[in-house]
């Protein structure tokens, strides 16, 4: 949608660099999940390790942004799609924020996995962190185009990543009953898993601010508790 | 086209086109003003807000070349029908200006100055009437024991009250108000904003303003004009939220001219 430039050149640029921030905080969320589950795939613990420490840069950007948002509000006074742009905007690096921690809680689990034997190959949970980490960057690319029909495709696949979450499950489970000696794993790689699904929820949030910000009209909790 | 009904409105416009000589100022203007409301009208310089504002007290009657065609109705009446007395129109719709205009006047003939024009009222009465308007102006404590100076000794924000309590004094049913706080300091604009909220409760209040946190701040409905037209009226939390309109959301978020 083309959008006609502020009066006010400066509260443009201000604007654009939230965005810019936004997507830059996006990008170094998929990095983190995308490194962790391969910190898992390649049982490279030292890769593991660098997520976890690298979780500093998404938090001190969380605090950057935010604080932007803030001094927006208090300067600007803004109105209408900006207003919902600035505040969705702090709920979004919420969102963000959180999925950089669950990188990490991956990245640490990873660890732990690594110095075992494998239990099995890891099919599903590298489908699942693509899926996760598509649905980051399609949702901040609906947030950047305005674009409400691909934040609904976003919010379509958190099912899919449920359903897949679901799947590790039972599969688990079977493991688990045939040979105790694989509970720990198994636990293990279901928080990994539960993990996955709750990065899909999150970017499932960021997908329903973006349609808030459109259209005015909140999504969140629907239709589980939608009117 | 929305159909405004004189239960809940008390002025309505209707179909309203408004020429300065060969100038079109207004066009097809439609709206209703509710009772007990407050309603700001906002838009850029020229858009012909005021001339709205001036229009419901006929007060551009006093402009050569000026015409107005369709219906301003106040109470279903026709201000603008033959027998209309635009004094009587101006007591029942008061007016309060951009610039306070006290008369070079003691405080108290400043209340009284109209009430005594417009008909006999006993000392005792007049009196009474001066405490109550000057009250209702949040003015009374500041002032009350100095009626008998010169309304020109006050400040700024205390001569825009004293013109409220000079309005109210006609015991009007709306109250029309033009930039009232423009020239005043924040305190003082504060007050007034405060008085705004208090006076609703008694009066139906119009405000054009240029101060758009000031429109979301105090009125319920809003209006936004551009060249002439009304191209939003809607709950003024609607417009400042999520306007129908593209214009209106380009004007309030700051991407206009």
């Amino acid at each position: 949608m083309t959008e006609r430039r502020h009066t006010s050149s400066h509260y443009e640029k201000e604007l654009q660099e939230i965005k810019d921030g936004l997507i830059y905080l996006g990008a170094l969320t998929e990095q983190a999940i995308e490194k962790a589950i391969r910190s898992l795939l390649e049982r490279d613990s030292d890769l593991a390790k660098k997520v976890i420490e690298s979780d500093c840069v998404i938090d001190n950007k969380d605090i950057e942004l935010e604080d932007r948002c803030i001094r927006l509000l208090a300067l600007r006074q803004p109105a209408a799609r900006d207003l919902r742009f600035i505040t969705t905007s702090i709920k979004i690096v919420g969102h963000l924020e959180r999925i950089g921690d669950m990188a990490v809680n991956i990245a640490e689990k990873a660890i732990i996995l690594n110095e075992l034997p494998q239990l099995k190959p890891y099919i599903d949970l590298p489908r699942m962190a693509e899926l996760t980490r598509a649905m980051i960057h399609e949702s901040l690319d609906a947030l950047i185009k305005g674009d409400i029909a691909l934040a609904e495709e976003v919010r379509k696949k958190e099912e899919t990543v449920d359903y897949l979450n679901d799947q590790i499950f039972r599969e688990l489970l079977t493991f688990m009953l045939e040979d105790t000696r694989t509970i720990h794993r198994a636990v293990i790689i279901m928080q990994i898993s539960k993990n996955l699904e709750r990065i899909a929820d999150h970017a499932k949030g960021v997908a329903d601010m973006v349609i808030y910000m459109v259209t005015g009209k909140s999504v969140r909790h629907m239709p589980e508790c939608g009117a | 086209m929305e159909t405004y009904d004189f239960d809940t409105n008390i002025v309505i416009a209707r179909s309203v086109n408004f020429f300065y000589g060969s100038f079109r100022a207004l066009t097809d203007i439609n709206v209703g003003f509710e009772r007990n409301k407050v309603t700001a009208l906002i838009g850029p310089s020229g858009c012909g807000k005021s001339t709205l504002l001036r229009l419901l007290n006929r007060m551009n009657d006093l402009i050569d070349g000026a015409r107005v065609e369709g219906e301003i109705l106040f109470e279903g009446k026709d201000i603008y029908a033959p027998n209309v007395d635009p004094v009587d129109i101006r007591r029942k719709i008061g007016m309060v200006f951009q610039k306070p205009n006290p008369f070079p006047k003691s405080i108290f003939s400043n209340i009284t100055y109209g009430p005594k024009l417009s008909g006999n009222c006993s000392n005792l009465e007049l009196d009474a009437l001066v405490e109550q308007s000057l009250k209702a102006a949040a003015l009374w404590d500041e002032v009350k024991d100095i009626l008998g100076k010169s309304a020109m000794t006050l400040s700024g924000g205390q001569q825009q009250r004293l013109c409220i309590a000079r309005a109210l004094a006609m015991k009007p049913d709306v109250l029309l108000m033009d930039e009232p706080t423009s020239a005043l300091d924040p305190i003082s604009t504060a007050k007034i904003e405060e008085l705004i909220d208090e006076l609703k409760r008694t009066y139906t209040i119009i405000i054009v303003t240029h101060n758009m946190q000031q429109a979301a701040r105090v009125s319920d409905y809003t209006g936004f004009f551009y060249l002439g037209k009304l191209i939003e009226f809607n709950r003024t939390e609607k417009i400042f939220t999520n306007p129908d309109v593209r214009q209106t959301e380009d004007y309030i978020t700051g991407r206009f001219g």
